[in-house]
């Protein structure tokens, strides 16, 4: 029998306006355990635009890797087309991949095996 | 053209009318309505395709957010560049002083402005690499240039935010 957890995803403002005082409506969302449990990890891609000492830095941002760490992981996407930066759970692993895109790199969740 | 950080700010001085056009174009430039490719490389997919519950949440709930982080970097930048709309002569050279706290706003524009302009002109990796291309003959070399101009930029403001982080008094 499939185990189930309920997690709170997202919280939806709803006719948030500024003269509103509306409580949240906070959305459940119910994922299996199994889901969470697997480890994911997060994949960037290669992406000739970006400049390898930005892509360096969102590394270090993001990650809160050393330099030299971030550098070893922007040659190898720029070597070898993609690099696996992070893996983990699910919940973080999709957090990542978030920041990732906000620094507009070509980030991507993938399960693991 | 000259660059330098003087205190808190990154200073562009002697900016030519045609370098302060291509500057006052950045965010036009960053905006990818109308041009597909450039839409989906600003927002593209958060897994290879297979995780489709992953993606319809994605399209919900992180891309309108996504674009609002875009927007307000664009909206500083914007901001900053009113700077170049003074009445001095048409042909005069510029400055544009740029606060250290909008940097990460400038880098994001920045590589916006890149990547729309990359997409919507198709550039191959070699046309990317080529940085001395010239004479600018067409509306393409004029792009390429633009998206090396704005790449040089974005190299300052890096190299500026590592020196800021090392000895942020100077």
């Amino acid at each position: 029998m499939e185990k189930s957890l309920a997690i709170t995803t997202f919280a939806v403002f709803k006719n948030a306006g500024p003269s509103t005082v509306d409580k949240p409506t906070i959305e459940k969302k119910t994922r299996s355990e199994e889901d969470l449990d697997l480890p994911w990890q997060v994949v960037v891609h290669n992406d000739p635009v970006n400049l390898m000492s930005y892509v360096t830095m969102v590394f270090q941002r993001v990650f809160g890797y050393p330099r030299e760490k971030a550098e070893r992981h922007m040659l190898e996407v720029h070597h070898n087309g993609r690099s696996i930066l992070w893996s983990g759970m699910r919940e973080r692993a999709e957090l990542y991949v978030q920041q990732l895109h906000g620094y507009l790199l070509l980030a991507t969740l993938e399960k693991v095996g | 053209m000259e660059i330098c950080r003087r205190n808190d700010e990154i200073e562009i001085s002697e900016l030519d009318p045609f370098l302060a056009e291509l500057l006052r174009q950045v965010p036009a430039s960053a905006n990818p309505d109308g041009v597909p490719t450039a839409e989906q490389r600003l927002f593209s997919p958060p897994t290879n395709g297979k995780e489709t519950e992953i993606c319809a949440e994605w399209k919900l709930y992180v891309e309108p957010e996504l674009r609002r982080l875009f927007r307000t970097a664009t909206e500083t930048v914007a901001a900053d560049l009113e700077q170049l709309n003074g009445n001095e002569k048409l042909f005069a050279n510029r400055i544009l002083r740029i606060p250290s706290k909008h940097a990460d706003a400038w880098l994001s524009a920045l590589n916006q402005a890149r990547l729309v302009i990359a997409a919507k002109y198709n550039f191959t990796d070699g046309e990317l690499g080529e940085h001395f291309r010239s004479p600018i003959g067409s509306r393409r070399d004029l792009s390429l240039f633009q998206v090396n101009f704005y790449g040089f930029l974005q190299e300052f403001i890096l190299r500026e935010l590592d020196d800021w982080a090392k000895s942020p008094r100077d």
